[in-house]
C-alpha cells in the first residue's frame, strides 16, 4: 500500500472493513463454468451420491467393530462386576488388587484408530459408565499434564451426565473441577467420586424416575483410555499406574491401550513391578486389509451407487493402501476425491445418478448436451459400428440421439446389475484353486475384469484348465455357493442363470446314483494299468504315461466329465457374455472415473520431484517457450536461482562459493559482451542477486554453510543429477 | 533375636498389639521405636529406611504410628507432581486444613514459614513424624527439597520427624553439596522360613491351618528362586489355591494325602511362573483357565503375537533401517554397488568392528544413508513421495526407529534402528528379501 508520506518509516494499515463475501464449496464448484445450471446440479449429485457412501462407510465401520467392541464393553462390564463383589472374601482381602486393563490391537495405522475410540468411548457412555477419558501422547508429556487430562474428563462427564438437575449441583459441581494452576491429585478424584456415590445413593430411593444415570451400576467405572500407547513417554504411564494403583480400593479405575504394534510393547514399556498392578487382557482388532476388503466389497463391488472407479484408479488407490499408509480412511478420502473430480470434470456426468432420473435428463438435454455426448469416445465409436442410414439420422436429429441415449443408459445399467454377480460368481470357482491364478482377493479380480477381456488373459486360461479338474464334490459346492450369490437382486438375465446352475447341480447330484454301477469297472482299468506302471526305467515310464495319456484323451469320457467340461463351457460364456470390459460400453464415461494422474498427484504427492522440475526445468511451470532449452545448456534468461541450481549439480560435496559465482557471472553473461571485460570489478547488482538466489537454495534445503572449508557451502542431495 | 518391643510412656498391651502385627520384623520395630524415644521427647531429625520391595517397611513404620497414636502424615512422592503439592498434603493433615493457603507455586522458605505459623499456634506435644514414600522421587524435584526436609526439625523449630522411604540406598541420595546425614535404618529381605511365617498367617477359614502352611510350603518351592515379593506371592497364594482344594472339594483325596495334592499342583505352579507370574496372561483369564482344566489347551501370553503387520514399504524402510544400524558405514559399497570388487574381510577393517555388531548394538544413521540403502534394496523404483517420508516418521512414533540427538533436526536427522533380528528375519521373509546375505556379521 503507498502512502502520501515522505518519511520513511512503519505505518499502521487499518483493515478495510468490508469483508469478503466467503464462498461455499458450491460457489467453488460452479465458479467459471459455462453451465452453471448444470454445474449446480452435479454438485447436488455429488453431494447426495457422498452422502450415501458415508452411510454405508459408517455401516461397515460399525459392523466391523462390533465384535472387538462387545468383547470389550463386556470385560468392562466383568471388572465392574468384581469391584462390587470386592467383599470381605478370604480370596479378595488376598489378593493383590490390580487395575483391570484391556490391551487393544488395532494395527499400525494410528490416526484411523479415532473412529474406533470415538465410537468405543460413545457406547462406553451409553451403557457402562459416564465416566470416559480418552488421552493422547502429544497431550501428555509430563505427569500433571496427563493427570490433568484424565480429571478434566472425568470430572466433566459428571456434568454432562447430570444435565436435567444441573440447577442444584451445578454450584458444586464447578466448584469442584480442577481451578486453573490448581495441583490435580487423584486425592481429589477419590473425594469427588466418593460424594457423587453418596449423593447418587441418597438420591436414588427419593426420585425413581427413568433418567439416565438410573441405567449405570452403582458405581460406575472410571475408564481411561490411552489412544497411543506407544507414544507415551514410560516414565510418565509408570508414575501413573502406580499413584493410581493406590487408589484402586476407592476408585474403580479401568485402562484401556490403544496398540499399534503388537502386545509386547507393554512388557517393553513397563518393569515387572509396574505391570504386575495390571490385570491385562488382550484384544485384537480385525486386519486392516480385510477390512479394506470389506469396504470395497460395499462400495465399490456394487451396483447400488451410479458412480464406479476404473481398473487404473482402483489400482493407485489400492496401491497407496498397501504400500505406503494402511489407512481405509486414506482409501475412503481417495475415493470422496475422485467423486469430487468426476462431477467437477465431466459435463455429463449429470447422467451420473439413478436410472429414471438420468432418462429424465436426457429428456431435457440442449442442443449443446446433444453435441457433447456425440463427442464422447465411445459414442463416437458405437456411430462407427452403425449403418450408413443410421449414422446420418444420428448426426443429425438430436430427438434420435436422445431415444439411443437412453436406450444405451438402460443397457448399461443392466450391465451393471449382472457385472458384480458374475464377477463375484467367477472369484468364488477360482479363488479356492491352486496357486490363485486370477488373484486371492475379488479387487485383483476386478481390475483385471476393468482392464480387459479377461478370457484372453493366461490366467484366465489356466484358471478354467484348473476348473475342469475339479472333483465332484468341490464342483457342486462352489456351484452351490454361486447360487447363494446371484439369489438376492435377481434381474432377468441372472434368473435365467440361477435356473441354468441348479439345473447342473441337479445333473450332478443325480449323477451320484448313476456312477454307482459304473465305478466298478472302471476300478479294474485302474488298477490293470497301476500294475503297469511297475518295474520300468524312466524312458519307459515316461512313454507310458504319455500312451495313457493319449488313451485317456480318446477313450470314452466318464458322465461326469462330460457334465463337468459342459458345466465349464456354460460358465466361460457367462464371463464373456457379462464380463466385458466397462470401456467396451458405449457411454461408460458418464459413469467412470478413470484419471488415475490426477489421483495419484493429489493423494500422493511428490514435493521434492515438484521443486527439482521447477528448478530444472523453469518452463514447466512458468510457462515459457523462450525459458526452453536443450540438452545440459544453461539458459541466461532462467531465474537466477535456476541457474544457480543447475551450477551446483556440476559440484562435488562441498561448494567453492567464488568459483560458483564466477560461474553465475559466466553464464549470465553469455552472450553479447565478453566476460573478462567484467573481471577486476564485480557487478555489484549481480553479486546480490547471486546471493540471493544462494541462500534461496539455502532455504529450499539444498545446500547449507560450513565450517570445514572457508568460503565453501556443503551440498546436502544427492542423486540429483538428472538433467 | 526376636526382641521385645519396649519403650517408655506407652502401654504393655499396645506394644503387645503392634509386635503381633509386625511378624519377623520385631527387630526392626523395636530399633524405630527406640529411635523415636517417648511420645514428647524430641526424635532424631531424619530417619531413612530402605529395603527391596514389599519388606515391610512401610507397613512397620504405618503400624507403630497408628497404633501407637501419633500425630503424622504419609505422602507418597510419586503422585505429587509438584512440591506445591506435597507441601500442602503434609499442612493439610498435620494441622487445621482449612488454614493452610498456600501461594500457586510455594518455595521451600514459603512452606517452612507457614510451618512455623501454624505451628505457633497449634505447637506439638508429641513428636510429629512425616512419612515420605519412595522417596527417591524427591531427587528429582527442586534442588533444595531433600536437604530442606533432612533438617526441617531444625528449621521449623519443632518437634518434628522425617521418616524416607525408599528402595535405594542412601548413597544414590546423597547430593553433591552434601546435607545433614539422616539416620540409616536397613530392612533386610525375608529369609524363605520367614516368609513360610508370614504367609501361613492368612489360612483359610474352611481349610485348617496345617493344610495352608503345607500350600504355602509348595508355593514357596516352586517361587522362592524367582520371587521374594510378599504381594506378589500372596497373590499367587490366592490364585492356586482353589485349584489346590480340587481334589478335596471332590472327594478324592484326604487332607492327609500330601502327596496326592502336591502331584495335583505342581504343574500348576510350574505354569503360573512363566504364565500369569509375568503378567503374560491377566489373574481372570488365568482363574478362568484353572476352573476348565479339562482340556489342557493354553491361553497364549501378551509375547506371542509378535507379528507387526506394515505397510510395503515401511517394511523396506525398516530393513534398511536395521542395516544401516547393524552394518559398518564403510561396507555399504560392497553390499549395494554391484561391480564392488571383492573385500576381504580380516584387512578391510579396523580392529574394533572387527567384533560382533549384533552384540554392539544398533548404531545411529543419518537419513540420507538410510534412503540410499532403501533405494537399493527395494525392488521397484519407488518415487521420493511425501507419504515415504511420512512413513519414517510414523516408525518413529510405533518405537520401531528412535530419533538420535535433537540438534540439527531440519537437515541431517539421524536415527537408530530397535527392532531385533529376530522381528526383522520375520518382516524381511514376508517381502521375500533375504537379510543375512546383507549383514555383516553373519557373511
Amino acid at each position: 500500500m503507498a502512502t502520501s508520506s515522505v518519511s520513511k518509516g512503519c505505518f499502521v494499515f487499518k483493515p478495510t472493513s468490508k469483508k469478503r463475501k466467503t464462498l461455499s464449496t458450491e460457489d467453488y464448484f460452479t465458479d467459471g463454468s459455462e453451465n452453471p445450471e448444470n454445474s449446480r446440479l452435479r454438485f447436488q449429485l455429488f453431494q447426495s451420491q457422498w452422502q450415501d457412501m458415508k452411510e454405508e462407510v459408517q455401516m461397515v465401520h460399525d459392523d466391523l467393530n462390533k465384535k472387538i467392541l462387545d468383547s470389550l464393553l463386556e470385560f468392562i462390564g466383568k471388572s465392574v462386576a468384581s469391584f462390587q463383589s470386592r467383599a470381605v472374601g478370604w480370596e479378595s482381602r488376598m489378593r493383590a488388587s490390580e487395575i483391570p486393563t484391556a490391551a487393544l490391537v488395532l494395527g499400525v495405522n494410528v490416526p484411523d484408530h479415532d473412529v474406533t475410540f470415538q465410537s468405543l468411548s460413545d457406547l462406553l457412555r451409553e451403557s457402562v459408565s459416564p465416566f470416559v477419558a480418552s488421552v493422547q501422547a502429544k497431550e501428555c508429556g509430563a505427569l500433571q499434564h496427563l493427570m490433568k487430562k484424565v480429571m478434566q474428563q472425568l470430572m466433566g462427564g459428571g456434568v454432562a451426565l447430570d444435565e436435567d438437575d444441573a440447577e442444584e449441583q451445578s454450584g458444586y459441581q464447578i466448584s469442584d473441577l480442577p481451578r486453573k494452576g490448581f495441583n490435580c491429585s487423584l486425592g481429589i478424584l477419590c473425594d469427588w467420586y466418593q460424594n457423587l456415590n453418596k449423593k447418587s445413593c441418597i438420591k436414588s430411593p427419593g426420585k425413581k424416575r427413568s433418567s439416565s444415570g438410573s441405567d449405570f451400576p452403582k458405581k460406575p467405572p472410571l475408564v481411561v483410555i490411552f489412544k497411543d500407547l506407544e507414544a507415551f513417554c514410560p516414565q510418565v504411564l509408570q508414575d501413573f499406574i502406580v499413584i493410581c494403583s493406590q487408589y484402586i480400593q476407592q476408585l474403580p479405575l479401568v485402562f484401556v491401550f490403544g496398540i499399534a504394534t503388537s502386545p509386547s510393547t507393554i512388557q517393553r514399556m513397563l518393569p515387572h513391578s509396574v505391570s504386575s498392578l495390571l490385570c491385562i487382557e488382550l484384544f485384537q482388532s480385525l486386519s486392516c486389509t480385510q477390512h479394506l476388503a470389506t469396504v470395497i466389497d460395499k462400495l465399490v463391488l456394487t451396483s447400488k451407487f451410479p458412480f464406479k472407479i476404473s481398473g487404473k484408479v482402483l489400482k493407485v488407490l489400492v496401491g497407496i493402501f498397501l504400500y505406503h499408509d494402511f489407512s481405509v480412511c486414506n482409501f475412503i478420502r481417495g475415493l470422496q476425491l475422485a467423486l469430487f473430480e468426476h462431477f467437477f470434470g465431466q459435463p455429463l456426468s449429470v447422467l451420473c445418478c439413478e436410472e429414471e432420473e438420468a432418462l429424465a435428463q436426457v429428456r431435457q438435454f440442449s442442443h449443446e448436451d446433444v453435441e457433447k455426448i456425440l463427442q464422447l469416445p465411445s459414442i463416437m465409436r458405437y456411430v462407427e459400428k452403425q449403418e450408413p442410414q443410421e449414422q446420418v439420422k444420428l448426426l443429425t436429429s438430436d430427438d434420435h440421439v436422445k431415444v439411443v441415449t437412453q436406450n444405451l443408459l438402460k443397457d448399461l445399467c443392466s450391465y451393471h446389475r449382472n457385472f458384480y454377480p458374475i464377477l463375484r460368481c467367477l472369484h468364488l470357482l477360482t479363488s479356492s484353486l491352486p496357486k490363485f491364478p486370477l488373484g486371492k482377493q475379488i479387487r485383483e479380480l476386478h481390475v483385471l475384469c476393468l482392464e480387459n477381456n479377461v478370457w484372453e488373459s493366461e490366467e484366465y486360461e489356466s484358471a478354467m484348465q484348473l476348473l475342469r479338474m475339479l472333483a465332484k464334490d468341490e464342483l457342486v459346492a462352489a456351484l452351490q455357493k454361486c447360487v447363494e450369490v446371484l439369489q438376492p437382486g435377481m434381474t432377468k438375465k441372472l434368473k435365467e442363470v440361477v435356473h441354468q446352475l441348479k439345473d447342473i447341480i441337479a445333473k450332478l447330484k443325480m449323477l451320484d446314483q448313476l456312477s454307482d454301477e459304473t465305478i466298478s469297472c472302471e476300478g479294474e482299468q485302474e488298477s490293470s494299468s497301476g500294475k503297469s506302471l511297475q518295474k520300468t526305467d524312466l524312458f519307459h515310464l515316461q512313454k507310458t504315461l504319455m500312451e495313457m495319456r493319449e488313451t485317456r484323451r480318446n477313450k470314452a469320457k466318464t458322465p461326469y466329465e462330460v457334465l463337468r467340461n459342459h458345466t465349464v463351457d456354460y460358465l466361460d460364456s457367462l464371463v464373456k457374455m457379462h464380463l466385458l470390459p466397462p470401456e467396451s460400453q458405449p457411454l461408460y464415461e458418464v459413469f467412470y472415473y478413470s484419471s488415475s494422474a490426477t489421483v495419484r498427484r493429489h493423494l500422493n504427492a511428490t514435493p521434492r520431484t515438484s521443486i527439482q522440475t521447477a528448478l530444472s526445468h523453469p518452463h514447466y511451470y512458468l510457462q515459457s517457450e523462450a525459458l526452453k532449452s536443450e540438452g545440459g545448456t544453461i539458459s541466461k534468461a532462467a531465474p537466477d536461482i535456476c541457474i544457480i541450481y543447475k551450477l551446483h549439480l556440476e559440484c562435488g560435496r562441498l561448494i567453492n562459493l567464488y568459483d560458483w559465482l564466477q560461474a553465475y557471472f559466466t553464464v549470465t553473461a553469455a552472450d553479447g559482451q565478453d566476460p573478462d571485460s567484467a573481471e577486476g570489478h564485480v557487478d555489484e547488482m549481480k553479486h546480490a542477486r547471486f546471493i540471493r538466489a544462494v541462500s534461496e537454495l539455502e532455504f529450499l534445503g539444498f545446500i547449507k554453510s560450513t565450517k570445514q572449508k572457508t568460503d565453501h557451502v556443503a551440498r546436502l542431495t544427492w542423486g540429483g543429477c538428472q538433467t | 533375636m526376636p526382641a521385645e518391643l519396649r519403650q517408655q510412656g506407652y502401654s504393655e498391651a499396645q506394644l503387645r498389639l503392634v509386635s503381633e502385627k509386625v511378624p519377623c520384623r520385631e527387630a526392626q520395630a523395636a530399633a524405630l521405636l527406640a529411635l523415636f524415644g517417648e511420645p514428647d521427647h524430641y526424635s532424631f531429625p531424619s530417619i531413612f529406611i530402605y529395603g527391596h520391595r514389599a519388606m515391610g517397611k512401610s507397613h512397620v513404620t504405618l503400624t507403630l504410628l497408628r497404633e501407637l497414636q501419633m500425630p503424622h502424615v504419609v505422602v507418597s512422592c510419586v503422585e505429587c507432581v509438584s512440591p506445591g503439592l506435597l507441601f500442602e498434603q503434609v499442612l493439610g493433615s498435620l494441622f487445621d486444613s482449612s488454614a493452610v493457603t498456600l501461594s500457586r507455586s510455594p518455595s521451600l522458605s514459603d512452606f517452612v514459614r507457614l510451618y512455623r505459623q501454624l505451628c505457633a499456634e497449634d505447637s506439638a506435644k508429641h513428636t510429629r513424624y512425616i512419612v515420605l514414600d519412595r522417596a527417591e522421587v524427591l531427587r528429582d524435584m527442586s534442588a533444595n527439597l531433600l536437604p530442606g526436609f533432612l533438617r526441617l526439625q531444625e528449621l521449623v523449630e519443632d518437634n518434628v520427624t522425617v521418616i524416607l522411604l525408599s528402595e535405594i540406598v542412601w548413597d544414590k541420595f546423597r547430593p553433591s553439596t552434601g546435607c545433614f546425614e539422616p539416620l540409616q535404618l536397613h530392612f533386610p529381605d525375608y529369609s524363605k522360613a520367614e516368609l513360610q511365617q508370614i504367609l501361613a498367617q492368612d489360612s483359610h477359614p474352611s481349610y485348617s491351618a496345617e493344610l495352608y502352611t503345607f500350600y504355602i510350603n509348595i508355593l514357596l518351592g516352586v517361587f522362592y528362586s524367582v520371587c521374594k515379593d510378599l504381594r506378589e506371592l500372596r497373590h499367587l497364594a490366592a490364585l492356586n489355591f482353589p485349584k489346590f482344594c480340587e481334589p478335596l472339594e471332590k472327594g478324592e483325596a484326604e487332607e492327609s494325602d500330601t502327596h496326592k495334592l502336591w502331584r495335583n499342583i505342581e504343574p500348576h505352579l510350574k505354569k503360573a511362573m512363566q504364565t500369569v507370574y509375568l503378567r503374560e496372561v491377566s489373574s481372570f483369564q488365568w482363574e478362568e483357565q484353572l476352573k476348565q482344566d479339562g482340556e489342557t489347551q493354553s491361553l497364549r501370553g501378551l509375547s506371542a503375537y509378535a507379528h507387526v503387520e506394515l505397510p510395503y514399504y515401511s517394511k523396506f524402510l525398516l530393513i534398511a533401517a536395521y542395516l544401516a544400524s547393524y552394518n559398518p558405514a564403510r561396507t555399504d559399497r560392497r553390499f549395494f554397488v554391484k561391480h564392488h570388487g571383492k573385500i576381504r574381510k580380516t584387512t578391510f577393517l579396523k580392529k574394533h568392528e572387527k567384533t560382533s555388531n549384533h552384540l554392539l548394538g544398533p548404531k545411529p544413521f543419518p537419513l540420507d544413508r538410510l534412503l540410499a540403502i532403501f533405494y537399493s534394496v527395494v525392488d521397484s523404483r519407488v518415487a521420493p513421495t511425501a507419504s515415504i517420508f511420512s512413513q519414517i516418521s510414523s516408525l518413529v512414533t510405533l518405537q520401531l526407529l528412535t530419533q538420535v540427538g535433537h540438534d540439527d533436526q531440519l537437515d541431517n536427522p539421524k536415527y537408530k534402528c530397535t527392532v531385533s533380528l529376530d522381528f526383522i528375519r520375520a518382516i524381511a521373509r514376508t517381502v521375500g528379501f533375504d537379510i543375512l546375505r546383507y549383514l555383516y556379521d553373519f557373511l
